[in-house]
């Protein structure tokens, strides 16, 4: 297998009105990562994304999904591998109750009745939605049919999960909830949206795209703080980055800037120390007390790292 | 209109609920001989769509009073004929669940009066070959107008014909049909209008969009529709056998057999007041003159077609007397039954 | 406006129909079934029957009480839902001048017994239907029907028209909202103005419809729906079916109502 699972070169596109929504995207991202892509409106983010599973076929350039370069033939294959996940989850969860929408993929995939049951409550379970199951979509809330939608497109068990604008209609709580759930996941994740602050929440590398190409791509934390390239693309900083009483229009100096930074590395930190706890005790269950041990060391150390964190933010003021 | 239970006789209901549940199985049949993926999610989706367009009502031109739309040709024009005929069956089907339009017993008949013709007759045969390839509004207007009153006109006569079958109104023939028939004229042009307006709004707005639609179920004119044509013949012949068949040896609908069957008490002929009320009964009942509806032999059972007026004054008093015990029972049940569980819960 | 009210009653409606208690528990095929016997029962009866269909009565009030549905729910719609017939049924009396002797002189037309016996059959017959869909949810009355022999084409469509009834009736309600603030509550809308708005409302279904086609072949469809609900006959279905077809067979052959109308007289007089 590649290095890389996803990969775009100088791909063009377009529709067939002639608008050129993809001029020449050239990006690769390897297992695990977690991507997001910025743009204006119009700027071709959606556009792109319906590459990714093959909706769309590229006019020229090639795109490979794992070991498969997209073509017509194999794009079945790469749907098994790529879940891509709506802006508005009325449109995927289109089955009349949240059981028989997520059981739609895998009895799709010609499992079995009991590997279907399976599949779909361990979906269900990880975005914390099991005991939705018999009730239908419309009686969700915003944030529960966000999390179903995602269950539906987890339970097909994707190497890849692809996702346009997810928290556009959700209400703060909702939001948040999505993006703590998003920060679990293990998958490799490319998610398109307007939320700087999800984004960067979410996601370690960030892809601004404008006018069909790909103006910069880079860390998250460094693009999403750098004004002039984000006002140059429609964008404007997270709020998570703005400096209250700033002047409009100023640059932030770098020390503050840090400080933010600091801010934001240090509430990952504690979310990954707890993870790793998580998966020690996971690990130990499982019958692998040596790797069970190692995670909480690495837990433990990683849990000390706060206390620099602390450090390194008084020193900022 | 929609046609109601209550309105009914079984053997009416059943038979026009056997007419449309064999069209519904043939549709879904010929539909799955073209299996186009993208026509299930849209037939569904359409469904809904005609539901909520029926939900809102709007000022009809000239008359100050509100109506709403039925959406038969719409869906027709743009599914085709089998595909909107299982449209339309599921919006009345919802309809007849959720709000109880008409009853489930009637739903066949209903899916039979606004499904089949605007579907199988008004379409193929008349929108069809007026609109033509060309297309233009005026012809879509004219098109849409004069298969929209047809299609209503035939779906009114329907009901006329299902009500005067079961023998549950007094309505004259005539009076009923003439009445029917002039309320859905202007239901029809008034629907005729909306159809063309909304069918060549989206041709302006949107004109690729009614091209990528799957047309699998589309009947294309020439050979056949001539079968559709011939089929929809034959079908009307059958039904019509049957429903005078029905008609002829069952005079008063399933109920005769069933008090045949059961062997109720012949009554004896005496009342002379209640005879000659039947009497005149019987001759308001008579309609359409020259049909063979009363066979000669069955006259004699014909006068006493139903226990009510047949009962002297007695029964009808412990008639009275027992529907109030019984009713009275059954409340009683009820409000125990949910004193019970409202204690419990 | 009536719009926010049949959205509001239709969603009333769903929800009471997920629901969890005896009546909700039966299988939806026996429902389905018994409701259209019990249906065909009571419109076999004559045109003049207007007392012998009160036992009738048991079966309505019986679900509605063990499922705990709103009384006041079914008789509302049974009120409000019944233009046809009142319309043709309320001719009967005109035309039905024959008299009935009641009791003693007291007299009736015939025409007016015949309006009872309609609005009796019609409050008794939507009243079941209502029942049904207050204590089945939609989805199972669906499967109930497949599972009865209607093609899964059918139903499958017809499902995707309940799952997205509520969404496109939200739509539909906000685009007509947003015309009355725009008219300043004018209320009527007239017929251009409906044109563009159904004519709107229309190419946004065309292109959800295509959107969910996506989400759809993105899930692995390739043309066939699979099904994974397998219901089976309990004990308490096979149960509540026979007794209904006892009780209706009984019902129908005896006219309980005047077997106790007459032991009741007897002891009186
Ligand atoms: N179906 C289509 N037919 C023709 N042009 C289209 C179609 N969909 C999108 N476009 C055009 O392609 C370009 C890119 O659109 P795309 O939807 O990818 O943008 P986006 O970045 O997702 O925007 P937004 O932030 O608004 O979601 C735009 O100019 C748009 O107008
Ligand atoms: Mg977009």
């Amino acid at each position: 297998m590649s290095h890389h699972i996803v990969a775009f070169e100088n791909v063009f596109f377009s529709y067939p009105d002639g608008t050129e929504a993809l001029r020449g995207v050239s990006f690769r991202i390897t297992h695990g990562e977690s991507v997001g892509v910025v743009g204006a409106n119009g700027s071709g983010k959606s556009t792109l994304l319906m590459h990714t599973n093959g909706y769309l076929l590229p006019r020229s350039g090639t795109i490979t999904v794992g070991d498969h370069e997209l073509t017509k033939k194999s794009r079945q294959e790469i749907r098994k591998k790529v879940g891509l996940i709506f802006q508005y989850p009325d449109d995927q969860l289109f089955m009349p109750t949240v059981f028989e929408d997520v059981a739609f993929g895998p009895l799709n995939l010609g499992l079995s009745p009991e590997r279907v049951h399976e599949c779909v409550e361990e979906a269900l379970t990880t975005v914390g939605s099991l005991d939705l199951r018999d009730k239908p979509p419309h009686h969700l809330s915003g944030g529960q049919k966000s999390a179903v939608a995602i269950a539906s497109v987890l339970a097909m068990q994707p190497d890849i999960l692809v996702m346009d604008e997810p928290a556009s209609h959700l209400d703060p709580r909702s939001r948040r909830a999505l993006i703590s759930l998003l920060r679990h996941f293990h998958h490799t994740k490319i998610i398109a949206s307007h939320d700087l602050d999800l984004v960067l929440d979410v996601c370690e590398r960030c892809i601004i795209i404008k006018g069909g190409k790909v103006a910069a791509d880079g860390r998250a934390e460094e693009i999403l703080s750098d004004r002039k390239l984000l006002e140059e693309n429609n964008l404007e900083l997270p709020l998570s980055l703005q400096r209250r009483g700033q002047s409009p229009g100023g640059d932030m100096d770098e020390i503050t800037k840090l400080h933010h930074l600091l801010e934001h590395w240090a509430e990952h930190n504690t979310e990954h120390a707890r993870t790793y706890q998580e998966w020690s005790k996971k690990a130990e269950s499982l019958g692998r007390p040596e790797l069970s041990a190692l995670l909480k060391m690495i837990a433990d150390e990683t849990t000390s790292m706060d206390a620099h964190f602390r450090k390194a933010l008084e020193l900022c003021r | 209109m929609h046609m109601a239970d209550a309105m009914l006789s079984p053997a009416v209901g059943a038979t026009f609920w056997t007419g449309s549940l064999a069209t519904i199985t043939y549709c879904s049949k010929k539909l799955r001989e073209y299996p186009d993926e993208k026509l299930i999610p849209l037939m569904g989706v359409l469904g809904a769509f005609i539901f909520a367009a029926q939900m809102i009502n709007f000022t009809i031109p000239g008359t100050g009073s509100s109506g709403h739309i039925g959406g038969g040709m719409i869906l027709a024009i743009i599914l085709g004929s089998r595909a909107s005929f299982l449209v339309m069956a599921s919006v009345l089907t919802v309809q007849a669940l959720f709000f109880a339009d008409g009853g489930l017993l009637a739903l066949g008949c209903n899916i039979w009066n606004l499904g089949i013709y605007p579907s199988f007759i008004a379409y193929p045969l008349i929108y069809k070959p007026i609109v033509h390839a060309d297309g233009s509004l005026k012809r879509i207007v004219i098109a849409s107008v004069i298969s929209a009153v047809l299609g209503l006109q035939m779906g009114a006569f329907s009901v006329v014909t299902e009500t005067m079958l079961s023998g549950r109104s007094e309505l004259p023939f005539g009076t009923f049909v003439l009445m029917m028939q002039t309320i859905h004229l202007g239901i029809g042009i008034v629907e005729g209008m909306v159809t063309a307006g909304v069918i060549s709004f989206v041709r302006n707005a949107r004109p690729e969009l009614l091209e990528r639609l799957p047309t699998a179920g589309t009947v294309t004119a020439g050979a056949s529709s001539r079968k559709l044509f011939v089929t929809f013949i034959l079908l009307a012949a059958i039904t019509g056998g049957a429903l005078s068949w029905f008609a002829s040896t069952f005079p008063d609908g399933l109920e005769w057999s069933i008090e045949r069957v059961y062997g109720k008490p012949e009554l004896p002929d005496q009342e002379q007041g209640i005879t000659a009320v039947l009497k005149g009964i019987q001759d308001k009942t008579a309609f359409l003159p020259d049909y063979n509806f009363q066979k000669p032999e069955y006259a004699g059972q014909q006068e006493k077609p139903s226990s009510w007026p047949s009962v002297d004054a007695g029964t009808s008093l412990s008639g009275i007397l027992g529907a109030g015990i019984v009713l009275a029972v059954v409340l009683i049940i009820g409000l125990g039954i949910r004193a019970i569980r409202g204690r419990r819960s | 406006m009536t719009f926010d009210n049949e959205f509001f009653n239709i969603g009333y409606l769903d929800r009471l129909s997920y629901r969890d208690t005896v009546v909700h528990r039966l299988d939806p095929r026996s429902k389905v079934i018994v409701t259209m016997l019990y249906v065909l029962t009571v419109v076999s009866y004559p045109k003049y029957d207007v007392t012998s269909l009160m036992p009738l009565f048991l079966y309505p009030i019986l679900l509605s009480a063990l499922s705990d549905t709103p009384f006041l729910l079914i008789a509302k719609k049974v009120l409000i839902v019944s233009p046809f017939a009142v319309f043709i049924g309320i001719f009967n009396p005109f035309f039905d001048t024959g008299t009935i002797d009641l009791w003693r002189g007291i007299q009736i037309s015939a025409g007016w017994i015949s309006l009872l016996s309609i609005m009796i059959k019609f409050t008794l017959t939507i009243s079941a239907a209502l029942l049904l869909i207050a204590t089945t949810s939609f989805p199972g009355i669906c499967h109930a029907l497949q599972e009865l022999g209607i093609p899964a084409l059918f139903t499958s469509q017809l499902l995707f028209l309940y799952r997205y009834i509520f969404v496109l009736m939200e739509e539909a309600m906000r685009m007509v909202r947003a015309r009355d603030l725009r008219t300043f509550g004018a209320r009527n809308i007239g017929i251009t103005v409906f044109v563009r708005l159904i004519g709107l409302l229309f190419i946004r279904t065309v292109e959800r419809a295509e959107r969910i086609y996506q989400a759809m072949l993105f899930r692995g469809f390739h043309g066939k729906i699979f099904s994974i609900k397998q219901h089976s006959l309990r004990p308490a279905d096979t149960a509540f079916i026979s007794l209904s077809v006892i009780v209706l067979v009984v019902l129908r052959l005896f006219n309980l109502t005047d077997l106790i109308g007459r032991f009741v007289q007897g002891i009186l007089l």
